[in-house]
């Protein structure tokens, strides 16, 4: 039988992964990509929550309307965050993390 | 959703993300994530979440990876070749990543809370029409009382009956968000 917990492992390896790929790799564009990933696992957990929680029987939308705001800003992020890398790619050619060490004293 | 079901779609979700990850073609990790989405949004399904599976299939699948798409074929970044492959950084990520993993597993684990299932833990839609009788639209209770759960109703009663304001805010930050992509983009004059 599927439990709430197998949600929450699923979720967490998931956010792992993510967590894996931010670490490891050295390309911006998938350290961006594996932001994404992380972010959905954390809406996976608050909609396995939202699920099994029950209010008057039924789930509890106050988890999906906050889903529905993490969603929104992972996507003006993701805009934001592109354009960056768009401009840094103007200026350095470039798309590895190791081509941006000018803050590193 | 029978079990069965429920391992393919977090193999697809797993799957593919592990992909992301170890694929050193940037246009294949954006098809992964694409599809890893697709898996995740099936979870979403499973859980009684359809308004919400809807829209990370249409935002993420859909507008967030052709942006992704685009930026990697306007940049034409080429496949990793050749490099050094940083040892200490991968070495620390999967260390970090399993580490983590155990210990969601571990509190899992232990908790009663985790033991819930769609079993014993049904929806009770009938019920619930009665419960929230006068404070709801027609349309819902209507629903509720004809045996189906109006999710994307009931979201958007939330939104706008409890975080209206909040909405606002939301769209106040897409606007910034445009204007500032816009910004960035923008190539400088050189000086005169």
């Amino acid at each position: 039988m599927i439990t709430l917990g197998h949600y929450l492992v699923v979720s967490g390896m998931l956010f792992s992964l993510g967590l894996a790929g931010v670490i490891a790799r050295r390309n911006i564009i998938i350290v961006y990509m594996c932001l994404e990933m992380m972010l959905s696992a954390a809406n996976l957990a608050l909609v396995g929550f939202s699920r099994f929680h029950l209010v008057n029987g039924l789930p509890d939308y106050t988890a999906q309307s906050l889903v529905f705001f993490t969603i929104t800003v992972a996507a003006a992020e993701v805009a934001v965050g592109l354009a960056i890398i768009v401009a840094l790619f103007r200026s350095k050619q470039s798309v590895d993390v190791e081509s941006v060490t000018k803050l590193q004293g | 959703m029978p079990p069965l079901l429920f391992y393919l779609f977090a193999l697809i979700t797993l799957g593919f993300g592990f992909l992301v990850v170890t694929g050193r073609n940037p246009v294949t990790c954006a098809l992964a994530l694409a599809a890893s989405f697709v898996g995740l949004a099936a979870l979403f399904l499973s859980l009684d979440a359809y308004f919400i599976g809807v829209i990370q299939i249409l935002v993420y699948a859909g507008a967030v990876m052709v942006l992704f798409l685009f930026i990697i074929m306007l940049l034409d970044i080429k496949t990793e070749e050749g490099k050094k492959i940083n040892v200490p950084a991968i070495v620390s990520g999967v260390l970090l990543a399993v580490l983590l993993t155990l210990q969601i597993i571990a509190v899992v684990g232990s908790t009663e809370l985790a033991n819930k299932t769609s079993q014993n833990t049904p929806l009770a839609l009938a019920e619930a029409a009665g419960k929230i009788g006068k404070a709801a639209l027609p349309t819902i209770t209507n629903d509720l009382k004809a045996g189906t759960l109006p999710d994307a109703k009931l979201i958007g009663f939330t939104l706008f009956d409890q975080y209206g304001f909040h909405l606002q805010v939301i769209g106040l930050l897409l606007l910034v968000g445009t204007i500032g992509v816009v910004v960035l983009s923008k190539r400088e004059r050189s000086a005169p």
